[in-house]
């Protein structure tokens, strides 16, 4: 069977990516969920849940509520909560249960909204998807809450889309972005959604280019592209090579030529695992920096155009550890927890991944940007 | 007191003492989690049963965080897990495709655990999943297995608190064994109790061999539980376990609350000793050094004010009461709910009606705010008035009867000389286990 985990954990669920992505945006976030999806989250999902104060909370569903369908209590619960602490705006977020029941957010979120006069999003999570997908969600529905088009542009600005402690942890990595943006003559506009001011996101319409860092920016991005004209480019700036290359990109996507993508050769001994645009990124930087072919596993929702044909999206532990245990595979580049999957002859390159081990490896995890990959990937 | 004076509340975070009900302390609405996190939840404690592997079914969600509280002590390899999708749900599957799953998951394995805590969830019963025939089939295909049924059901706290249930479906997989009248079991803690608790002395002296599933270091050491004629539970928690161990193997129930008030731990000594058949010891020494540990912590801790929580300890309210009449400045009491110390509750709203409760989960708690220094006992009083003094207690933490106060009085002594930082020690999960966030 494919949706078992002997010995690895699963990736983090839709409810907490939605939370994730909401974080620093001064809204206040309602999972409608029993208990799980708050202790979870603010414990497995959420580095900075102990650092920076943020509204996430749970709407405390009951067996009773379940069955009597009481969605008139969830929404004076968070009309009163909203009351007391003033948020920007609100989104609600479902979980495994009351996608049991048949919740309809939707209408719940436009009731509050009434209510409150606030802007409110409903969100579709289910808790049976990856963070990919409500993060995705999370982000698109704010963009089309709150940013507008705009014809007076910031000359070189760029957004930065998908920015998460879930796939980037709470190192230097945003930071290193933003220098490596400046470094190239660009103006940084918005961080989507770390490090950057509410109000300094409002102007996210008025960008030349959307830089997506993560697949959790790409369903955003993508609809800034239909509806704003805004181009966008996706990859991380790892290692030299790949950096100068992305810059380059860049500036053509704002001259307004087509970006070409980047495309590895197979027949490597080097396997990269882990979320797809961060992971295409490595495996480029390597390839650009070190020579070195190596091949993504991506065991999470990508877009397909990102990956080269020696890449793979497998998903079941089984199906991961088999790739593994081929005779041509010499390193792995992974989170530590997937050690049991690799033979004892391959060699591991520890890349902890907050949206997988959490805060196991959490202070391991590296800052790769704009650096030599030799440093990391020895 | 915390400050909330900034904001209005809607649903007020806290309430004077002398104004609350007991029946109903707060409103409940949505809520808030903090960074305390101490408390066990169900993979820690099937931990407990030893050799044993739990497997999980539900959604991704969930599984979150169960796997990582293994990994996070070092346990991967005794936890598996099966999906749960929107699709299983509806399509027919949800019985076979625990069945099948499960055995893929045992045949994946090296060698095969004598006992597996198949854990469902609030999906699988609201859908109305027929878990006696899945384990049926389980048992059927892996008769070397035992399966135990367990629930990470949240949902249905109101009608079972998981940790209720969890105490309970630890022993479901004792057989029975001739009873021992010399035997004796203590269920329901996290924790052995203190070796030097009169509790456990009672039992020493008078010939008992105590059984306890925190000590069991084997699956065979586990099953000579069975062999107990008294079990004694002490957190309310247990309770239920207790009544299913008289049920299951006719043993006899003790639940002998762990309380702070003198006269309640000698009734329960009382009762125990007659029950057992064994003369009652003189208490008096036990009491004396409880005093004089309450003397020199109120010695150094003075009027400063105190905050106890109800994670720390099962009867928060009787641990006022004690510390209060032992001259302490208790001012603060975290606890959403009154349980078994609902007479000391009364007491307080009498004398002390100025004391303020606060709902640990209330979502205005997350602007708590502490303007004075205060003492704490336990983690959630620690992070929410930002001491470092602090007492760092869990549901007891094994302390138990009169040498229990003493012991638990000279922590505070030792805590209000050390200062430890509380946000490094709160932030481990399963208090007492081993967490790789140390290393």
């Amino acid at each position: 069977m494919k949706n078992l985990g002997l010995i690895t954990p699963c990736y983090t669920a839709d409810t907490s990516g939605v939370c994730s992505m909401l974080y620093e945006l001064g809204g206040m976030v309602v999972v409608h969920d029993a208990s799980g999806c708050n202790s979870t989250y603010t414990t497995h999902d959420e580095p900075r849940w102990t650092v920076k104060k943020s509204m996430i909370y749970i709407s405390a569903f009951t067996e009773l509520d379940a069955i009597m369908g009481n969605d008139e209590k969830l929404i004076s619960d968070i009309c009163a909560a909203a009351a007391d602490q003033k948020p920007k705006f609100i989104a609600v977020c479902g979980s495994p249960m009351p996608m049991m029941t048949g919740v309809d957010f939707d209408a719940i979120a436009s009731e509050i909204r009434i209510r409150t006069g606030l802007p409110t999003m409903g969100l579709h999570t289910t808790g049976t998807h990856s963070y990919i997908d409500g993060a995705s969600e999370a982000l698109l529905e704010y963009v089309k809450l709150f940013i507008s088009y705009s014809a007076d542009k910031i000359p070189g600005s760029v957004n930065i889309l998908g920015a998460t402690p879930l796939d980037f942890g709470l190192n230097t990595s945003i930071s290193s972005i933003r220098d490596w943006l400046a470094e190239n003559g660009f103006t940084v506009n918005a961080v989507f959604a770390m490090d950057s001011q509410p109000e300094d996101l409002l102007n996210a319409g008025k960008a030349e280019a959307n830089l997506v860092i993560s697949q959790t920016g790409y369903a955003a991005a993508e609809y800034m592209r239909r509806q704003f004209g805004i181009p966008y480019l996706c990859g991380v700036p790892i290692g030299r090579g790949y950096a100068l290359y992305l810059a380059e990109q860049l500036r053509k996507i704002i001259q307004k030529s087509s970006a070409k993508p980047f495309r590895r050769a197979s027949g490597g001994d080097t396997i990269l695992i882990g979320e797809g645009i961060q992971s295409v990124s490595i495996a480029n930087a390597l390839a650009l920096d070190k020579q070195t072919n190596a091949h993504v596993i991506c065991p999470l929702p990508v877009t397909e155009t990102m990956l080269s044909a020696c890449d793979r999206q497998l998903y079941a532990e089984e199906d991961i550890q088999t790739e593994l245990h081929a005779d041509t595979v010499k390193t792995v580049i992974a989170d530590p927890l997937y050690r049991p999957l690799i033979p004892a002859n391959v060699k591991l390159i520890e890349l902890p991944h907050f949206a997988f081990s959490g805060r196991c490896y959490a202070d391991r995890i590296p800052d790769l940007i704009n650096r030599n990959t030799e440093e990391y990937f020895a | 007191m915390i400050d909330l004076s900034h904001q209005h509340c809607e649903k007020a975070p806290c309430i004077r003492i002398g104004d609350a009900d007991r029946n109903a302390l707060f409103q409940s609405g949505l809520e808030y989690n903090t960074p305390a996190r101490g408390g066990w939840n169900i993979v820690h404690t099937g931990m407990l049963v030893p050799e044993a592997h739990q497997i999980y079914v539900c959604a991704q969600g969930c599984l979150r965080g169960v796997i990582l509280t293994a990994a996070e002590m070092y346990a991967m390899e005794r936890l598996s897990w099966i999906t749960l999708t929107e699709e299983d749900m509806f399509d027919g599957t949800l019985e076979s495709d625990i069945v099948d799953g499960v055995t893929d998951l045992l045949h994946k394995m090296p060698k095969h655990p004598p006992v597996v805590l198949l854990f469902i969830s609030c999906m699988h019963m609201f859908a109305g999943a027929d878990f006696e025939s899945i384990l049926a089939e389980l048992h059927d295909r892996f008769p070397d297995i035992h399966f135990t049924d367990c629930y990470m059901a949240p949902t249905m706290r109101k009608t079972f608190t998981p940790t209720v249930r969890m105490a309970e479906r630890l022993y479901e997989s004792l057989k029975p064994l001739p009873l021992n009248p010399k035997a004796a079991v203590i269920i329901g803690n996290d924790r052995p109790t203190d070796p030097d608790s009169e509790l456990l002395r009672i039992f020493r002296k008078n010939g008992f061999k105590v059984h306890d599933i925190t000590l069991c270091k084997t699956y065979a050491e586990y099953l000579k539980i069975a062999e107990s004629t008294y079990a004694v539970t002490y957190l309310p928690t247990a309770y239920k376990a207790g009544e299913n161990l008289t049920e299951q193997f006719g043993m006899k129930h003790l639940h002998l609350p762990a309380s702070f008030d003198y006269e309640k731990i000698a009734a329960n000594y009382r009762l125990l000793c007659n029950t057992i058949g064994v003369p009652i010891p003189d208490f008096s020494p036990d009491i004396a050094g409880a005093e004089a540990s309450l003397e020199h912590a109120k010695l150094l801790i003075g009027d400063m004010p105190v905050a106890i929580d109800h994670l720390a300890v099962s009867q928060p309210f009787s641990l006022a009461k004690l510390l209060i009449e032992h001259g302490f400045r208790v001012q603060h009491i975290i606890a959403d709910t009154v349980t078994e110390d609902a007479d000391a509750f009364d007491w307080l709203k009498a004398h002390h009606p100025d004391i303020r409760i606060y709902q640990d989960t209330n979502v205005n708690m997350l602007y708590a705010d502490s303007p004075e220094n205060v003492f704490a006992i336990g983690q959630k009083a620690a992070y929410y008035f930002h001491t470092d003094l602090f007492v760092d207690l869990v549901a007891n933490g094994g302390f138990y009867g009169y040498s229990g106060i003493s012991a638990l009085a000279a922590n505070m002594a030792d805590a209000y000389l050390h200062e430890k930082p509380h946000m490094d020690i709160i932030k481990l999960k399963g208090f007492g286990c081993p967490s790789c966030l140390t290393e």
